[in-house]
């Protein structure tokens, strides 16, 4: 009942949306937003430094990312200001934030909005019902977040070494027994590591649908009963016989550079490409995604309820859809993330901008990624992660 | 310039270290505190010098010059000290050992070196201002520490076994110096040792603790 | 000058200790128990209740932690021990602290930057496994769990390989206070192996004085969180990593069972301190038992030997270790099997944005070494007019035995209420916690050891107080005090989570980009992060023997010795 109710309210604020943005600028005018996004990829904040000088630029604004080792932990202060009855002038202006962390925040009121449809460049994006951009795992974003890059779960490996890699998930069983220790996947606690998990759930459940739903423990035994089956079947030939886990995808990678296992994950389409121009991965490391698709979801930025600079953090949130800021994002060799924009909602500029842009070998292209799967409702992920726990760590 | 104890007595928690202690020491004259180790002579300095550490307490008064100054500190007693080591301050050079203790009330950079210069070339160290102590011979150090205790111009000293770390031959040698330059200044002395040979020399009276 | 009266002196340090440092771990600690004991009310949670402690019990995994913890903690902080002991005992002449300067380097370097170092000597597709791979051609890195070892002995090893210099030097400086050889020719003239004197006689003299530092090496081990995410086991990991996790779990109630878990882990550090003091008291009593036969006991030699290969085989170890990050940081690609580096590159070092968080770096290292030092030595100066405290030394040092996971959630939010998160004020508060005690137990002893006849020669002189610490103490303690500064600098360099949590995450030191850099696992940029992280104590305490050694180059009883 509040739920459809929130919904319609964006609507109704959609139209004297352009005075408010000019009072929106105003007050933003000299502000520096503090924007809290994890800080493990240099790019990402060579490129929010790039955007820092923009907006400084164009609206007064300045970004200063505050670096996070996970993005919990700006959850975790806005809780701690909150226990502090700290209501006003917080210290995070904008999280880069997804999934169970901005369920975690709007379930307990910890958001500011919604503001989406405040935004001029919000007419780029397809909200429509239903919409990649719209749900955030199920969760119904509500305009309580703006999407800023795409993000899509693939594979890389290094082409040199192997060639034989399975259409599907299930494939891995046979592949991993054959390539004994070559496999591997990030502890579960990590963000990537539950998603190698949730795109194995997602092939593997006999009914998909029941996934967007919230978790039942009836719905959850009969959907993961053949993942466990599945992985028990893998996982003795995991990489140190499945006793441990990289901490992250990004030590993954590094395991694939170094040679100690033959493919890793990522939820950036175009990282293995960045990865090689950085000399992070071998030149000869490509991408696969299972002939099925993958898991596909979009990065958002939301304003936590006690921001101390919203007004400026809504300026950012803009600028990072605009179509130039966009086209510039996926850029190889700027950040190489695919674009949220609707691209059939572009202008002649702006569609000129995308076109325009470099190629290299490991990018795939758009087309070439395969379907988008859904991420299923973010209480399965919480619940996943929990069992696997429960089942494999003694 | 005379010293007096009157009723002197220290305590360490609730034990006495010794019987209550008299004593005057005319001006120039060097009396001798004797007894075994352990007695508590070098407390019995300290306690003149007001240097007792924490733990001890002290009854009685200490007078220099007629002037009570049992309640001042140390450094406003006016009463030098000398340990058997010479003790010079190892981040100063010689000259400015002796310099630390010259008054301030002796103004002007030329009058303060001369002053300095004087001393040393009393002490047998002529052109020595700049040396590191370190590199001293023990009878010089000696001096030397003398000689920057007098320059503070003291009313009374206090001499805890000053002999006791000298080879015999150099004894006697400093025993001649140090009296002779305290009875030469007047100074009421008072010296602590277990050497019956350094009573002799002092020639002042011997008090047994 | 107004005097300086001691008990108003004490009392004022004692006022800024107290309300500065003890309170807000105090604080911090209760905050973090009310969460622990379901009290959490921005999350609606109100009203007592033992839930928490069911859902860490229910947490898989969680027995395992605990032991993980216990083992490699207690195990890290013996072995190191044991080393450090036999290592003293070998070179039983006496060992002076100056023959120990060259641990330096290895004391200086933090945690995680040697952590990342030996990750990779050490790793199946490491440099010792690059090695194997020249000689006997392997083409692919062997699947064997060099790092990350389900029984943790990576971990002790990285913490046995960072704790044993710290050891060492203290032990130098302790032994620097006992007549060493004099000791050793008294016992071996009745008939007593070197070793057999060392630990019969020379170490129950040894102990009280390296007491303290060996409960803050084995309180370290067991709550070490970044050197366990680094090297140790992920599967579940120690309880420490585990209730950090828990703490930035995306399930916000998650926050209940890790409150209960920070307290479990301070429980745990508490218990294993307690049982040393146990051990301490059966040890004495046996090792009485054991003095008193007689017995003149069988030659040590080759244990002590092996001692002394362990300790230099682990330091050639750690020189193997920092020298890979310097590598590291300059290679542009470099992979398995290679032994160098096929291409090189500057650009890792011209790119990555440091110069913000060097200045933030040695800003911080600067105000809380000088507030640190100037504290430490009010504290001491108050000491000669009054005794010794014991009760109040021991407050000093509560931070460093207190997990810090355990009271810096809650001290996060006392600070917020305080209205000074976020700001230089509350790093600097923070740190000052964990630097205070380093510097005072580097400079209390050398403090106390100067000969007070000293100072009473200068009263005798005139010199009022003011001046006597001025010109006398300061002066003829400025190696002590320089070396104690360097070390408050390589502590404050090190703090990670205080200037996280207290800091609000913006101000970034290179040690909080270092940690968050790392998270991304460049090797290279982690290289360049770790390689200053380690150049700027290392330069700290390359002034702290140089300073002294050029003001003192004409005072022949200042050169050396001591520090």
């Amino acid at each position: 009942m509040k739920r459809s109710l929130l919904a319609v309210l964006p609507l109704l604020f959609a139209t004297p949306a352009l005075a408010d943005w000019s009072q929106t600028l105003a007050e933003a005018k000299g502000q520096t937003v503090y924007f809290n996004a994890w800080g493990g990829d240099a790019r990402t904040n060579a490129f929010i430094a790039w955007v820092s000088t923009q907006t400084e630029a164009q609206y007064g604004v300045k970004v200063e990312q505050v670096k996070l080792s996970d993005t919990a932990e700006a959850v975790t202060r806005v809780i701690a200001e909150k226990a502090a009855g700290q209501d006003t002038g917080g210290s995070v202006d904008m999280i880069w934030i997804n999934g169970p962390n901005f369920l975690a925040m709007k379930d307990q009121g910890l958001l500011h909005g919604p503001f989406v449809a405040d935004l001029p460049n919000a007419k780029y994006l397809d909200l429509g019902a239903g919409s990649a951009a719209s749900v955030d795992f199920t969760v119904p974003v509500e305009g309580m977040e703006s999407p800023w890059r795409l993000a899509k779960f693939v594979f890389s490996y290094d082409s040199a070494k192997v060639s034989d890699l399975p259409e599907t998930m299930a494939g891995f069983v046979d592949w991993a027994g054959a390539h004994k220790g070559r496999l591997t996947h990030p502890d579960p606690s990590n963000f990537m590591g539950a998603t190698f998990l949730k795109q194995a759930l997602v092939e593997m459940a006999p009914d998909p649908a029941a996934l967007q739903q919230p978790v039942t423990d009836a719905a959850f035994a009969q959907a993961s009963a053949p993942l466990w089956a599945w992985y028990d079947a893998l996982r003795p030939n995991l990489w140190q016989a499945g006793a441990t886990f990289p901490a992250s995808a990004e030590v993954q990678n590094q395991m694939l550079n170094d040679g100690e296992v033959d493919v890793s994950m990522s939820f950036d389409p175009a990282s293995t490409a960045a990865g090689i121009a950085e000399g992070t991965l071998p030149a000869t490391a490509r991408v696969f995604v299972p002939k099925a698709g993958s898991i596909g979801n979009i990065s958002f930025v939301a304003i936590p309820y006690n921001a101390a600079h919203a007004a400026g953090a809504e300026v950012v949130a803009n600028f990072l859809l605009e179509p130039a800021t966009q086209a510039h994002m996926q850029d190889i060799s700027v950040l190489g993330s695919f674009s949220v924009l609707d691209a059939a909602k572009l202008d002649a500029a702006g569609a000129a901008a995308f076109a325009a842009l470099p190629k290299a070998e490991a990018l795939p292209a758009l087309e070439g990624l395969g379907p988008v799967l859904l991420e299923p409702h973010a209480s399965w992920m919480t619940r996943l992660v929990e069992e696997w726990a429960k089942r494999y760590t003694k | 310039m005379s010293l007096e104890v009157q009723g002197l007595a220290v305590r360490r928690g609730d034990v006495a270290l010794f019987a209550p202690l008299d004593l005057r020491v005319e001006c120039g004259a060097v009396a001798v505190v004797m007894g075994p180790s352990g007695v508590g002579k070098s407390t019995l300095l300290d306690a003149i010098g007001g240097h007792l550490e924490h733990g001890f307490t002290c009854a009685g008064r200490v007078l220099v010059m007629g002037r009570d100054v049992t309640a001042l500190p140390a450094e406003a007693r006016r009463i030098g000290v000398m340990f058997q080591d010479a003790l010079l301050f190892p981040h100063l050079c010689l000259g400015d050992n002796l310099a630390f203790g010259l008054p301030a009330a002796l103004r002007g950079r030329t009058a303060r070196r001369a002053a300095v210069e004087a001393a040393l070339a009393q002490a047998g160290l002529e052109g020595l201002y700049a040396r590191d102590p370190a590199t001293l011979s023990g009878g010089q150090k000696a001096r030397a520490a003398l000689m920057r205790a007098l320059l503070a111009e003291p009313q009374a000293l206090l001499l805890d076994e000053p002999f006791s770390k000298l080879d015999a031959g150099l004894r006697a040698e400093m025993r001649s110096f140090v009296f002779g330059h305290v009875k030469a200044r007047g100074i009421a002395t008072l010296m602590v040792t277990h050497d019956p040979a350094d009573a002799g020399a002092a020639g002042g009276a011997v008090v047994a603790l | 000058m107004t005097p300086l009266r001691g008990p108003i002196l004490r009392g004022a340090v004692l006022g800024v200790v107290l309300l500065g440092l003890i309170a807000p771990i105090v604080v911090g600690l209760t905050e973090t128990a009310r969460a622990g004991f379901g009290q959490l009310p921005a999350l609606g949670h109100v009203g007592w209740s033992l839930e928490p402690w069911r859902m860490l019990r229910d947490q898989p995994g969680f027995v395992t932690s605990l032991r993980l913890t216990l083992v490699t903690g207690v195990g890290a902080t013996l072995i190191a021990l044991a080393l450090a002991v036999g290592f003293c005992a070998a070179m039983s002449s006496g060992a002076g602290a100056g023959r120990m300067r060259w641990l330096a380097p290895f004391l200086a370097v933090p945690h995680a930057a040697m952590a990342v170092g030996l990750a990779f000597v050490l790793a199946p597709s490491g440099w010792i496994a690059r090695v194997f791979a020249f000689v006997l051609g392997w083409d692919q890195p062997p699947d064997v769990a060099s790092v990350h070892d389900g029984w943790g002995l990576a971990l002790m090893l990285g913490l046995v390989v960072k704790e044993l210099p710290y050891l060492l030097l203290v032990m130098a400086s302790g032994l620097s206070q006992v007549p060493v050889a004099r000791q050793m020719a008294v016992g071996r003239a009745m008939g007593y192996a070197p070793g057999v004197v060392w630990i019969k006689v020379i170490w129950p003299q040894l102990w009280p004085l390296i007491r303290l530092p060996v409960w803050v090496v084995l309180a370290y081990g067991l709550s070490v969180v970044d050197m366990a995410v680094i090297l140790g086991p992920s599967n579940p990991p120690t309880l420490a990593v585990a209730v950090v996790r828990w703490f930035n779990a995306a399930d916000v109630a998650m926050i209940l069972p890790a409150a209960a878990g920070a307290l479990v882990q301070t429980a745990v550090v508490v218990v294993a301190i307690a049982a040393l003091c146990g051990a301490e008291v059966v040890l004495r009593r046996a090792g009485l038992w054991w003095l008193r036969r007689g017995g003149r006991g069988w030659s040590w030699g080759p244990g002590l030997r092996v001692a002394q290969g362990g300790v230099v085989g682990l330091m050639a170890l750690a020189a193997l270790a920092l020298l890979s990050l310097l590598v590291w940081s300059l290679a542009w690609r470099w992979s398995f099997p290679m032994l160098w580096p096929e291409g090189w590159s500057g650009a890792l070092w011209m790119r990555a944005d440091w110069r913000m968080a060097m200045l933030h770096t040695l800003v911080l290292a600067a105000v809380t070494v000088v507030l640190a030092l100037v504290l430490a030595i009010c504290w001491l100066e108050a000491e000669e007019d009054r005794a010794r405290a014991p009760w109040a030394e021991a407050l000093i040092y509560l931070p460093l035995l207190v997990p810090q996971i355990g009271f810096l959630y809650g001290l996060n939010v006392v600070f917020l209420r305080a209205g000074v998160a976020g700001g230089y004020a509350a790093v600097i508060c923070g740190q000052l916690l964990f630097v205070f005690p380093y510097v005072m137990i580097a400079l209390s002893e050398p403090w106390r050891a100067l000969d007070a006849r000293l100072l009473r020669v200068g009263a005798a002189l005139g010199a009022g107080r003011w001046r006597r610490l001025l010109a006398l103490r300061l002066p003829m303690l400025l190696r002590p005090i320089m070396t104690a500064a360097a070390i408050g600098v390589a502590v404050s360099v090190a703090q990670y989570l205080p200037t996280l949590f207290l800091g609000a995450g913006r101000i970034a030191t290179l040690t909080t980009e270092a940690v968050t850099l790392s998270s991304g696992s460049d090797r290279r940029v982690t290289g360049v992060y770790a390689s200053l992280q380690a150049a700027l104590p290392f330069a700290a305490y390359g002034l702290a023997a140089l300073i002294p050694a050029w003001w003192h180059r004409n005072r022949r009883d200042l050169r050396g010795g001591t520090a």
